[in-house]
């Protein structure tokens, strides 16, 4: 159990509200025509505050397209994305990227750790970034590794580190910041099964003791199986979105 | 994320890659050394020539026989005597004319002891000092009845006393030349080379009139090799070259149309020209080290660009961290320009090592001021700025969703 400070929140509020998102790519063909291909085909959602949410689908789907716009990473080609009943779209770069530091955690398949930087400094990153001190971000930053287990490791380097360990880093620097959201794209993908497990139940504590809201991209059933909400993507539309428990499958948001 | 904690992060960054910081840094060391060997350079030679010519005395003319050749003019190839020492004496009374010296010269053998030592031999008259803007060491130099008594004194170059006594001080010693006693008087202060590279100082004074009848011998009795004129004021230079050409040309009775039998020189006008091509040529080895420098900078742009390049995906995940725009343009920034100071400075001391050494080894004068090192230092930061300006905007203006999927 991580003993993190009790975070105050409102489950049923909603997080993320999305209002019939579209996104496409425009690309150039062999002949040096312009070529649209859309990747999201007016998605709704709304995901609340406490939730734990699996988006499932093939590969190509528009998982990842559709996470990196949740994470302000991206911006949508047309529709409305409200995160804490605030418009993205009117937002500043600059906005954004407090944004990014304060209300979000990333978590990546490719664990997305800043090579040749301890683990320490990669946790602490987030704290200098938000206008911490940097001996009182590495003294926050091990304090977080402790909890996760990883204090024999806060000054080894990302390559001297195992898989399960660099994602234990990655996830320890998402939420140093303490974020009410955790977006994680594949963060299982490159880990074997043992790991794995480790790694979905770390995920469920934080969603369980401390409220965090997390949204999990992944195509594994038994991944998605530790959610209690299910979402498919396919060809860039929701198929189904299901309360994981029930096993009921819930109309199509159209 | 505060500046403190931004150049911390820089300064990582650069001890992350020694080696390529250290090549791009090599660009600037050069470009900061270059500039200031080369400025330090100009501005000894500069200053080598402002001593000369302060040195060589004020508004002078030299007048040498025989007519001024298409190709410059020659110190009175011996056999053209037509310049007198009557000549001299006579220009010496124009009113814009201070003094004049009337020089003949030859090679003599000095002994003193058992020394032996070869010089060059000046006769002249006492004016000769005042006008050749020379000081005494110590002794005098000698007199106007020495000269009309044609006395066997001679005043010694501080090289030729050097070289004769050593340690010694010549004053009131007796030197044979060419066989002959002569009484030393004086001893002249250095002036060093002139503005044709001759050492000034490995020389000897004596009165002309000695000169003509006991050492040089003439063979047309009253004739001088050279003479040099002193104008009252820089003012009266024009007039009093006009005033000298007509006396002469009278004097040496020189009908309308003819070609004059002397030449007249402005000295001044001469050194002008010296000083002028110095400053030129510290322009230029300026401008040669100013260009290493921008190739300098062009290097760490490049360098910059391509660590842009490389550390895309590092951008992309410091941006989903959080980093803002200006935090990853600072850090970027700060980087190149970390590049151009600490460069900036080994380079401004190997500049300056550089240029004890050329002043050792090549025995030139080297003049480093503190505007040049200040000028050096505020290039090399402005290389860094301008040249990791754009790098730096490169990387921050990156959407973060293509930083993090860049391979
Ligand atoms: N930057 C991009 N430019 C063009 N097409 C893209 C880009 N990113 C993703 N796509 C396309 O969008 C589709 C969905 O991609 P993605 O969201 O990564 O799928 P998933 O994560 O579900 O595997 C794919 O067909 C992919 O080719
Ligand atoms: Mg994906």
């Amino acid at each position: 159990m991580l003993p993190l400070p009790m975070q105050t929140n409102h489950v049923g509020y909603p997080l993320i509200r999305i209002e019939n998102l579209c996104k496409s790519y425009s690309l150039q063909d062999v002949n040096g025509r312009t070529i649209t291909n859309q990747v999201l085909f007016n998605i709704d959602l709304t995901i609340n505050q406490g939730e734990f949410v699996a988006i499932m689908g093939h590969s190509g789907s528009g998982k990842s397209t559709l996470m990196n716009i949740l994470g302000c990473l991206d911006t949508p080609t047309s529709g409305s994305y409200w995160l804490s009943e605030k418009n993205v779209a009117t937002l500043t770069n600059d906005e954004l990227a407090r944004i990014r530091n304060q209300k979000i955690g990333f978590v990546f398949q490719g664990f997305n750790l800043l090579k040749r930087v301890t683990a320490l400094d990669n946790v602490a990153t987030p704290l200098l970034y938000a206008g911490v001190g940097r001996s009182q971000s590495r003294k926050q930053a091990a304090e977080i590794l402790r909890r996760t287990g990883l204090e024999n490791f806060a000054m080894h380097q990302p390559n001297q580190l195992s898989g399960g360990q660099q994602q234990r880093v990655a996830i320890s620097r998402a939420l140093i910041n303490q974020p009410p959201l955790i977006l994680a794209d594949e963060p299982t993908g490159n880990l074997d099964t043992q790991t794995s497990r480790e790694i979905m139940l770390l995920f469920q504590q934080l969603n369980q003791d401390q409220g965090i809201t997390i949204v999990l991209v992944t195509h594994e059933d038994d991944i998605a199986a530790y959610a209690k909400r299910l979402i498919r993507l396919k060809d860039g539309h929701i198929i189904y979105d299901k309360n994981n428990n029930t096993e009921t499958i819930l109309d199509k948001v159209s | 994320m505060n500046l403190f904690t931004i150049i911390g992060e820089a300064l990582r960054a650069l001890r992350q890659n020694r080696l390529r910081t250290g090549l791009t840094m090599l660009g600037m060391i050069i470009g900061v050394a270059a500039v200031v060997l080369m400025l330090s350079i100009g501005q000894g030679a500069q200053t080598k020539i402002n001593q000369t010519i302060a040195e060589m005395g004020s508004n002078l003319f030299i007048v040498v026989p025989g007519a001024t050749s298409s190709g410059g003019f020659s110190f009175g190839s011996g056999s053209i005597r037509t310049l007198t020492i009557h000549d001299a004496q006579a220009i010496a009374e124009l009113p814009t004319v201070g003094a004049t010296a009337p020089i003949i010269s030859g090679t003599a053998q000095l002994n003193y002891t058992a020394k032996n030592w070869s010089t060059i031999i000046t006769g002249t008259t006492p004016d000769y000092f005042s006008v050749g803007n020379w000081k005494i060491e110590s002794g005098t130099t000698f007199t106007e009845s020495d000269l009309r008594s044609a006395n066997r004194v001679v005043v010694l170059g501080s090289v030729t006393a050097q070289n004769l006594f050593g340690g010694e001080d010549p004053v009131g010693k007796t030197i044979r030349i060419t066989n002959r006693p002569f009484l030393v008087v004086g001893v002249l202060m250095a002036k060093g080379q002139s503005l044709t590279g001759r050492d000034q100082d490995d020389n000897i004074f004596i009165p002309i009139t000695t000169s003509e009848r006991q050492i040089t011998g003439n063979q047309f009795p009253g004739s001088i090799r050279l003479m040099l004129v002193q104008c009252k004021s820089a003012d009266d230079m024009d007039i009093a070259e006009i005033e000298i050409t007509q006396l002469l040309r009278q004097r040496h009775r020189i009908a309308k149309g003819k070609e004059n039998d002397f030449t007249v020189r402005n000295l001044t006008a001469l050194a002008d020209v010296a000083t002028g091509a110095a400053k030129v040529m510290s322009m230029v080895l300026g401008a040669i080290a100013s260009v290493s420098l921008l190739v300098g900078g062009i290097g760490i742009m490049n360098i910059m660009l391509v660590s842009v390049t490389e550390r895309t995906r590092e951008i992309g995940i410091r941006m989903a961290i959080g980093a803002n725009q200006r935090t990853i343009l600072t850090q970027f920034l700060l980087e190149a320009m970390m590049i151009c100071i600490m460069g900036g400075l080994i380079g401004l001391l190997l500049g300056i090592s550089g240029a004890w050494v050329v002043s050792q080894v090549a025995d030139m004068l080297i003049v480093i001021t503190l505007g040049m090192i200040g000028l050096a230092f505020l290039f090399a930061s402005a290389v860094g700025i301008f040249f990791g300006f754009y790098p730096a905007k490169k990387a921050a203006s990156l959407k973060p969703v293509d930083a993090l999927r860049y391979e």
